[in-house]
């Protein structure tokens, strides 16, 4: 017993030293940057946001007690991620409570009025990534293509047998999947498709991109989306603007080209030209390196 | 009984410290209970007394049908007219948990009688501790089990409309009450005297009728108590029914129709909800209704076991 109480206030005065000699020394060189808004942009932020906080604590020397000195030229940069959703990140930036804004949406006229309004600056817009959602069916359906509004008129629950959509397949009941509503996929499927309508109460949401994938590789008459994630038994949908315009496929050049109609640009928000160590997280981001996590979090790259 | 006592006079205080710290610790258990409940509860007010919030959702429209063209009882927060119906996740709840006792009681309390009445003794040391490994399976794996597994097992056999229902879940679910169950059933069982095994037997019953007509009916509290158990594990699991329901709040007695249920809604909707709206409140409204509906269940459930082993055993 006196044993196990003599190592817990070992333990504890360790941890108290550890924490009370490298205190100072970090919190010289320090530079927080942070970083709210879009929920659809939270995870890639903190992807972004960890890779740079270990890119720069590597190129920064060691700060040891025996050469404390040595890295002073370059501060030591944590990058703080937070959501609350686009319109949050914005009046943050608004009113001077965060560095950079992420945004899922391009911003409106009358806040960047509000802006310029109160800080006396212009707004600097910077597109980081690219959002595209696709549609999926499962691989033995022969529905090749929809429009945006039968797309729509499905998640609502106004068509909802096969037999709507294609001649002399199936007479079957049509099995939508969805994200559940706490995903920026759900939001922007909802704002974008749906026009803000609701989804239908029969929708069935899953956990994750991966679920929904998976519930429609095994169900013949179903239909899901998200994002676009390579999976084994499903097909990617054709997706036309309208009745008179093309099918275009949602590959990648398509969606550069901007021809595929599911896709948007996810932007950084900033309070005037970027500076010092937020330009240099910037350049960063927007580098081939930064890019290629885009594709590791499932958006698209900049070209 | 001789009671011997020594006199010493230090480890006194140590056994008042010992006796302070047990104390303590079964304070600390009710305290806490009692703190998550106010804690939980007190995030519920708005909807009773915030005029603001009263506007959006209150227990009208939580519980009561709305005026509208097609369905009565929506559930729909993120909407340009949020709709709070929780009717459907209510339904949902009670059609998975139905399922998953259908399903979980008659083989649990099968395998009890089987264990503890029929078995050899080599079998019984084999099922026993095999029934209560499955109680060791993280709900988390039932739950992909279920949907990845069962669902589709399931839908080849009956070519169901949605492939993850209340049936898939409920079934999931019972995997996961089914060691409860199985565990207290079996004690009960083996708590019965073996005098009353042996009278039976000297009368000349044979070992099928002892079990059913004397053993059974002198443990029917303990097995009472193990339905309870399992009935309100049942109703707030949350991980199986998240992955294999299909979370689509429909309004519908089906059982082949997917659904949503109250724990799911929580754990889904909470980690992205807006502090301090009322799709906030909404779900602590949930979570305080689970827990007391929960609390309701086990004490209905031990004042019923309690009458139930007075009529038995009480009045010989």
């Amino acid at each position: 017993m006196k044993k196990f109480f003599l190592l817990v206030i070992g333990y504890w005065l360790l941890v108290i030293s550890y924490y009370g000699c490298a205190g100072p020394y970090q919190q010289n060189k320090r530079r927080t940057i942070t970083i709210k808004g879009s929920d659809t942009m939270v995870i890639l932020g903190q992807r972004w946001a960890e890779e740079y906080m270990k890119k720069v604590a590597t190129e920064r020397p060691q700060v040891g007690a025996d050469r404390p000195q040595v890295g002073a030229e370059r501060p030591q940069v944590v990058i703080q991620v937070t959501g609350g959703g686009s319109g949050t990140g914005i009046a943050a930036l608004i009113n001077g409570g965060t560095d950079i804004c992420q945004s899922s949406r391009p911003m409106k006229e009358n806040e960047k009025k509000a802006f310029s309004g109160k800080q006396k600056k212009e707004v600097k817009e910077i597109p980081v990534a690219i959002d595209a959602i696709s549609i999926y069916v499962h691989k033995d359906n022969p529905l090749k293509e929809l429009t945006l509004e039968q797309i729509k008129n499905i998640f609502t629950g106004k068509i909802v047998n096969w037999s709507n959509l294609i001649k002399g397949w199936a007479d079957k009941k049509i099995v939508a999947y969805s994200r559940e509503n706490n995903s920026g996929t759900y939001l922007y499927f909802k704002e974008h498709i749906l026009n803000n309508e609701d989804f239908a109460t029969d929708v069935q949401t899953l956990p994750g991109t991966a679920a929904v994938v998976n519930a429609v590789s095994k169900d013949l008459y179903s239909i899901g989306y998200g994002g676009i994630a390579y999976g084994k038994g499903i097909r990617f949908l054709k997706v036309k603007k309208d009745e008179k315009s093309s099918a275009v496929e949602p590959t990648p050049e398509n969606v550069y080209k901007r021809t595929y109609p599911i896709s948007r640009e996810l932007y950084f928000y900033l309070a005037g030209e970027p500076q010092g160590e937020i330009k240099n997280f910037i350049n960063w981001v927007l580098s081939a390196e930064g890019q290629k996590i885009c594709e590791e979090v499932g958006y698209f790259p900049l070209r | 009984m001789k009671k011997i006592i020594h006199f010493r006079v230090k480890p006194r205080i140590k056994e008042w410290i010992i006796e302070t710290l047990i104390r303590s610790s079964a304070v600390i258990v009710i305290v806490s209970l009692i703190l998550i409940f106010l804690f939980v509860g007190k995030e519920t007010l708005p909807i009773f007394f915030s005029s603001e919030i009263k506007q959006e959702v209150n227990l009208n429209r939580l519980f009561l049908p709305q005026a509208r063209q097609n369905e009565k009882f929506v559930w729909q927060p993120i909407s340009t007219v949020p709709k709070y119906s929780i009717i459907p996740l209510i339904i949902g709840t009670l059609k998975t948990t139905i399922i998953a006792l259908l399903f979980a009681l008659p083989l649990a309390i099968g395998a009890a009688i089987f264990t503890s009445e029929f078995a050899p003794t080599w079998l019984r040391e084999l099922i026993k501790p095999a029934i209560e490994l499955l109680a060791g399976v993280p709900s988390v794996v039932l739950g992909f089990f279920g949907l990845i597994v069962l669902a589709t097992w399931l839908q080849n056999i009956f070519s169901w409309t949605f492939r993850l229902n209340a049936i898939t879940a409920g079934i999931a679910l019972g995997l996961a009450i089914l060691p409860v169950v199985y565990t207290v059933t079996e004690d009960a069982l083996s708590a019965v005297p073996n005098s009353y095994r042996e009278g039976s037997l000297a009368l000349g019953a044979n070992v099928w009728q002892t079990a059913w007509g004397v053993v059974l009916p002198a443990a029917l509290p303990g097995i009472f108590a193990a339905c309870v158990l399992g009935f309100g594990r049942a109703f707030g699991e949350t991980m199986i029914v998240l992955m294999a329901s299909g979370n689509a709040a429909i309004t519908s007695l089906k059982f082949t129709d997917s659904v949503r249920t109250l724990s799911a809604t929580i754990a889904t909707e909470l980690a992205e909800v807006v502090v301090g709206s009322a799709h906030y409140y909404t779900l602590f409204f949930i979570g305080t209704f689970l827990f007391v509906f929960t609390f309701i269940n086990n004490i209905l459930g031990q004042w019923f076991v309690q009458r139930l082993r007075k009529r038995l055993h009480g009045e010989t």
